[in-house]
């Protein structure tokens, strides 16, 4: 589903990728942890061309992201994205939060849009919020409502960029299981996250970043029993024991 | 000079109201055209095209370089020129203030869209909104609501200005005070009777601007 080959990037003299190479089968879930600067979330805004990179090539369901001949934005319309600071849009309510992109570049009708992002809210548990706005919404709703607005474009795999990092630590569980619900159901999954806990129990390969490379791509149950490399090793000490 | 008589006030209103009606519907039409033009200025100078940018820029440097009595004056003498006829004080300083007015407001929508953060821009685009469609329901929404007390303060400053097209002879309110106070002899009692009149709608717009920011004011 995704595939990224030597993917490399500079921002002037430096680098922040260096050949990252790695992929995400179908209904695969893989989570890219790496110390801060590692360079994990450049590379998944690579994936859907909001960063460009340097050298190297990405497809997406066969689409190459770098070629300039590809439609961007609607190669983007089918890849959902979760950031870390949720990005819902703060003039528009919850329920126009949903319904915007799926109007505007779907070309949904208004009525059929909302009743797709209402049954969104209801699986996220926010039906009741839904004539909010963002800023009337804990952070843990937030991010909720924007994975529902990334599911209410019917992705076919969904992006993550550190969704729990700006989370009260009260409001991680929230998130985290709507995230397992949909690893569960066998949604593709990149995610960018240090919850090493929902990495045991839904990744099935971990890729460890530092200093913009590829440290290690091993499956999950290896990777946390058994990190082949010293890096990977002092990042899941500082990260798991305190 | 003697004692002031203010009895001039009540003969002059009938003058002093076609002068303000003029006032406003300059200032409303200028604000419109202003903020409309400015905000595709803005456009223009955030634009990755460096030409268009360039020139934009150039625009709004000329016209915050120059003041502004000039300006009206140029307009006035320049304008029959372009169209080919003579066109009336009036016409001239509706045209002179949305040009003059766009370049402010161009840079009030500037910072405006440039306070819009990259993660907004990104989570539209990865939405599969196009840039054309990020701007237009993403961007200039929230540029525009941030920036809302400010475009009403330059409005305001707008509505004051005006006043400024006494030099090509518009009929404003200015104008309508100076010619009754001439016509009565009493000059100071309509300059005080403008300054008012000013005073109070510049006051309670101030005022209103004040109340919405507090009812428009995202909440985050």
């Amino acid at each position: 589903m995704i595939e990224i080959r030597n993917v490399s990037k500079w921002y002037g003299p430096t680098q922040v990728l260096k050949g990252c190479s790695t992929q995400v089968a179908k209904g695969e879930v893989v989570v890219v942890c790496g110390p801060s600067g590692s360079g994990k979330s450049t590379l998944i805004k690579c994936v859907n061309g909001l960063e460009p990179f340097t050298e190297g090539t990405i497809t997406v369901d066969g689409i190459s992201v770098g070629d300039p001949k590809t439609d961007l934005p609607k190669l983007r319309a089918r890849v959902g994205m979760v950031f870390q600071h949720f990005e819902l849009f703060p003039h528009m309510s919850v329920r126009q939060n949903l319904a915007l992109a799926q109007v505007r570049v779907l070309g949904r009708k208004a009525d059929e849009a909302d009743a797709r992002g209402m049954s969104l809210l209801d699986r996220v548990g926010l039906r009741a919020h839904a004539d909010k706005f963002p800023g009337q919404l804990s952070g843990g709703q937030q991010q909720r409502v924007a994975i529902a607005r990334a599911l209410a474009m019917d992705p076919i795999c969904l992006l993550f960029d550190e969704p729990t990092s700006a989370l009260d630590p009260e409001m991680i569980g929230e998130v985290l299981d709507v995230m397992v619900e949909l690893a569960q159901e066998g949604m593709t999954m990149m995610c960018v996250t240090h919850e090493m806990g929902f990495a045991r129990k839904v990744a099935r390969r971990v890729v460890f970043m530092d200093h913009g490379e590829i440290v290690e791509d091993a499956p999950a149950g290896a990777f946390f029993d058994a990190p082949a490399s010293d890096r990977a090793r002092t990042f899941l000490a500082r990260i798991l024991h305190h | 000079m003697g004692e002031f008589d203010f009895s001039v006030w009540g003969p002059s209103l009938p003058f002093i109201r076609d002068g303000l009606l003029f006032t406003l519907r300059l200032t409303l039409i200028a604000m419109t055209g202003g903020i409309v033009i400015g905000t595709l200025l803005a456009l223009a100078r955030l634009s990755p095209i460096v030409p268009l940018a360039r020139v934009a820029g150039a625009y709004v440097d000329l016209m915050r370089s120059i003041p502004l009595v000039l300006v009206i004056l140029w307009f006035f003498l320049i304008i029959p020129y372009l169209t080919g006829k003579p066109v009336g004080a009036e016409v001239s300083a509706i045209i002179t203030f949305t040009a003059f007015e766009a370049a402010f407001y161009c840079e009030i929508m500037r910072s405006g869209i440039q306070s819009v953060s990259r993660g907004q821009v990104h989570a539209a685009h990865a939405l599969g909104l196009t840039q054309a469609q990020a701007m237009i329901h993403v961007v200039l929404p929230q540029a525009l609501r941030n920036m809302l007390p400010v475009l009403l303060t330059q409005t305001i400053v707008l509505f004051q200005d005006t006043s400024l097209v006494y030099a090509i002879g518009a009929k404003d309110m200015l104008k309508a005070a100076d010619v009754v106070g001439k016509n009565y002899n009493r000059p100071v009692e309509m300059i005080v009777l403008s300054a008012l009149i000013y005073f109070a709608i510049c006051f309670s717009l101030s005022l209103a601007v004040r109340q919405l920011q507090k009812r428009v004011a995202i909440v985050r």
